[in-house]
């Protein structure tokens, strides 16, 4: 527990309405933080959190309702207004100037000038390293945002807040895009903020940091305020079934299925990267039917090309994939899916999986557009198309139930819903998923995890590739660890060790 | 010897000249891409800067009453193009293409209102000063028609846009304002965050676009000839685009891509004037061939600012 000062109320958010139109955001909703508290705001995506925030800070006018900073009344116009009351917002994607410095980027809209309306760069830069220093958000001054990693940009949008005198900090999903070490980084900074009596507000759907950073959480369930509750009293398992509003099992319900015939057969693979590095080099594997595979390892040790090259989607510089004996190598990405029934489930939903401003339907169809099923001669069959698509919303309880909304109107849950949707209809023999949680709440979680499991029920291989080894142990029958574009070592997921996988994939032998 | 040394002088004092029209016009473009607007209406602007700069020059008699009168024209005509791509979010190429007609279309309209039925004003009395002509001639510092005074013996718009060069990288990247201006351009949201007003920091902009152009229009109707017609500026506006995507968008490369092209027109009329045995209106064409052939071949790689051409809508973010 932090060292709050209860008889300080930093932040209250009283009965705040929010409506668009007809819809309404936020309904009722009740927030209170303390001076030195880290209050963290749960919620499904799409619940309101970001809408609540984003009234608090002023780019959205509260419909009903008051907000109250430091016991003041306060009607937030616009950001100056919120920042001029020490409210500072951290957005889930940044909002950086790229081809600034980080010091541009902290001043900017708040320059100190000399004469002639000079900037005075050089008096910022010495403020911003003290700032730096104090609150242990280590960056340089000097340096390009567009040369920074994640965390070192998610930095300085902090320090834009301090700079401006922050005492209530709204950090939007701070960990969605991070490490596991810059998230570490970042509890760490979190900390040093509030024992300077700094509030936070951490918008998130992420159980764990929850539980590891806030001392208390509000939840909020489709715009209705419902529960705040002290962290410590209560377990991950509370925090989920209260912001999906059922029981949420973490626990993947399977069977032990016998292993099928082998389906692919990967051998001696070698897949250049973008700058012709051997990414994948040199990789065995085998995959039968009637079981998950999931394969473990860092981000970036071959994961990526090892899809690619499956899927056709980038060239094999040597060694053979086969499946069922045949060489599915260099075949282009409409033969491997028709003619050697393997689906994808992309790693990048947004960028692969669909096109945004499509609607639904076509989005469902976007790789069986040419088939009898939905084309009459020259053109499309419309009619077949929509049948399709409401057969399939129903099914996979895609929500909303409309097949005339673009893509880009769902959410992340239901835009993978939708992909997911179109690879199983098309009945594959071999399901890769790759990261096909990312991004994604605890309920949608859920839901992908069983769906990947009916597939290996139903005796088709489902090949899992994911950063998060929780789910790799979770889902798996067996796991096979990638490391520098090898697989080494294949593990039977029911005596799998966490740690024994975790030196595995840095490299090191069991 | 001596001959070459003139030639020489010749060719850079027109391109001097020349260049001027261009580099006011390219600053214009260079400010109000920066903001993230994009404008091709500069043409339209330029063109009616000429008109208004020549028709005040004429009747007040004073060219800088003329070039003033310019400046004003050309920014009502950012004004318009700032209210449909700020305030309206149109689209901003067709605003741009709306100006091109608008602005023409109002200069021969008032042209021939004013000057009976004429699509060209009258000769104006007094041209742009020249500000250091008492350096030359007899008895003077350098003598009349010698190297010295064919480079420097220039109008005062040639003194004013080179000024004006160092005017607008200064504000662009030493001050507040400019530092906000590119922010808005590369990334609108992230400035709006900070408190900054996108709108208004645009529409300065984009209204500077259009004095910038209109002083162009007028550098080009009351310094290098002394009249408008209407086919005067017939295409400067789009090579000061070109000059101004050829640079960079940076002040300072525009100045360079703009002696460039004005370093064609002064070669053009250098070479007409020596009777070289080409037609004058294969060299009329050198200016326009080497702006598609930089823009194709010299160019290649350059990076516009982040938010350019994007409609910023505020409702529609966070």
């Amino acid at each position: 527990m932090n060292s709050i000062d209860f008889s300080h109320k930093a932040v209250e958010m009283v009965d705040v309405v929010k409506k668009f139109g007809d819809f309404t955001a936020n309904d009722r909703i009740n927030l209170t933080v303390h001076k030195g508290e880290v209050h963290a705001l749960l919620g499904e995506n799409g619940a309101g959190k970001t809408t609540l925030m984003n009234v608090l800070y002023g780019l959205y006018q509260p419909t009903e309702g008051a907000v109250r900073i430091n016991g003041k009344p306060l009607s937030v116009k616009d950001p100056n207004v919120a920042i001029k009351n020490g409210i500072g917002m951290v957005h889930q994607h940044f909002m950086l100037v790229e081809p600034f410095t980080v010091t541009q980027n902290i001043i900017l809209g708040n320059e100190t000038t000399k004469m002639l309306g000079m900037i005075d760069i050089k008096k910022a830069e010495s403020e911003i390293a003290a700032l730096s220093e104090r609150y242990g958000l280590a960056v340089d001054p000097k340096a390009v945002i567009q040369d920074l990693s994640v965390g070192a940009q998610q930095r300085v949008e902090i320090l834009k807040t301090l700079y401006r005198g922050a005492q209530i900090l709204i950090l939007d999903e701070p960990t969605a895009v991070l490490t596991p070490q810059e998230i570490q980084e970042l509890v760490g900074i979190i900390h040093n903020l509030t024992r300077e009596g700094k509030s936070i507000i951490i918008i998130t759907h992420k159980l764990k940091e929850i539980k590891q950073v806030a001392d208390f959480c509000t939840i909020i369930r489709r715009g209705k305020h419902i529960d705040t509750v002290e962290v410590d009293q209560v377990t991950e398992e509370d925090l989920a079934s209260k912001m999906v509003g059922r029981e949420v099992s973490f626990k993947v319900e399977k069977d032990p299925q016998p292993q099928g015939d082998r389906i692919l057969e990967i051998r001696d693979l070698v897949v250049e990267d973008s700058r012709g590095i051997p990414a994948v080099n040199g990789l065995n594997l085998d995959l039968y039917k009637g079981e998950i595979l999931g394969i473990a390892g860092v981000d970036g040790n071959g994961q990526t090309e090892l899809i690619e090259a499956l899927t056709g989607l980038r060239p094999a510089k040597s060694g053979q994939a086969l499946v069922r004996e045949k060489e599915i190598t260099n075949l282009t990405p409409g033969k491997i899916i028709q003619q050697h029934g393997i689906s994808h489930i992309p790693e990048d939903r947004q960028k692969r999986g669909l096109i945004f401003e499509f609607d639904i339907a076509e989005n469902l169809i976007l790789e069986n557009y040419a088939t009898e099923a939905f084309s009459k001669g020259f053109t499309l069959d419309f009619k077949r198309i929509y049948r399709n698509a409401d057969q399939l919303i129903e099914k996979f309880d895609i929500r909303p139930q409309n097949s005339k909304l673009a893509a880009k109107a769902l959410s992340g849950g239901n835009q993978q819903k939708m992909i997911i949707a179109r690879e199983v209809a098309n009945d594959p023999d071999i399901l890769i998923a790759a990261q096909p949680t990312r991004g994604l709440d605890v309920g949608a979680i859920e839901y992908v995890h069983k769906a990947l499991v009916d597939q290996r029920n139903q005796g088709k291989a489902v090949l899992l590739i994911s950063f998060e080894l929780d789910e790799v142990i979770n889902v798996s029958d067996r796991i096979a660890v990638i490391y520098e574009g090898k697989i080494v070592g294949i593990i039977d997921a029911h005596d799998a060790d966490e740690k024994e996988i975790g030196l595995m994939m840095a490299g090191g032998t069991a | 010897m001596e001959t070459l040394i003139k030639d020489i002088g010749f060719i850079i004092g027109t391109t001097l000249m020349y260049s001027t029209p261009l580099i006011f016009t390219s600053l214009g473009g260079v400010i109000t891409e920066r903001s993230g607007v994009v404008n091709i209406g500069l043409e339209g602007m330029m063109y009616f800067g000429a008109f208004a700069g020549a028709a005040a020059a004429y009747f007040y008699q004073d060219p800088w009453i003329g070039l003033a009168f310019a400046g004003v024209g050309g920014m009502i005509l950012g004004l318009i193009h700032a209210i449909a791509c700020v305030s309206f979010s149109a689209e901003q190429i067709v605003s741009g293409i709306a100006i091109n007609f608008l602005g023409p279309g109002a200069a021969l309209f008032i042209s021939r209102m004013l000057f009976d039925g004429a699509t060209q004003t009258l000769t104006i009395p007094n041209k742009m000063p020249l500000p250091l002509d008492f350096l030359f001639g007899e008895g003077n510092l350098f003598p009349s028609s010698g190297f010295m005074d064919l480079v420097f013996n220039r109008f005062a718009t040639v003194y004013i846009a080179f000024f004006l060069v160092f005017l607008v990288w200064f504000v662009l990247y030493r001050t507040k304002v400019g530092m906000r201006v590119r922010a808005v351009g590369e990334n609108p949201e992230a400035a709006m965050t900070l408190g900054i007003s996108v709108t208004r920091i645009r529409y300065g902009a984009v209204m500077m676009s259009g004095l910038f152009a209109g002083l162009g229009g007028a550098a080009m109707s009351i310094a290098v000839v002394s009249r408008f017609s209407n086919t005067l500026i017939s295409g400067h506006g789009f090579i000061a685009l070109a000059a101004m995507i050829f640079g960079k968008w940076k002040p300072q490369g525009a100045l360079l891509a703009c002696l460039l092209f004005g370093g064609a027109k002064g070669l053009e009329i250098f070479l007409g004037s020596k009777g070289v045995p080409i037609p004058g209106d294969i060299l009329a064409m050198l200016p326009y061939i080497l702006t598609i052939v930089i823009l194709v071949g010299l160019v290649g790689q350059t990076t516009p600012p982040g938010a350019i051409g994007k409609i910023f809508d505020k409702s529609e973010h966070s």
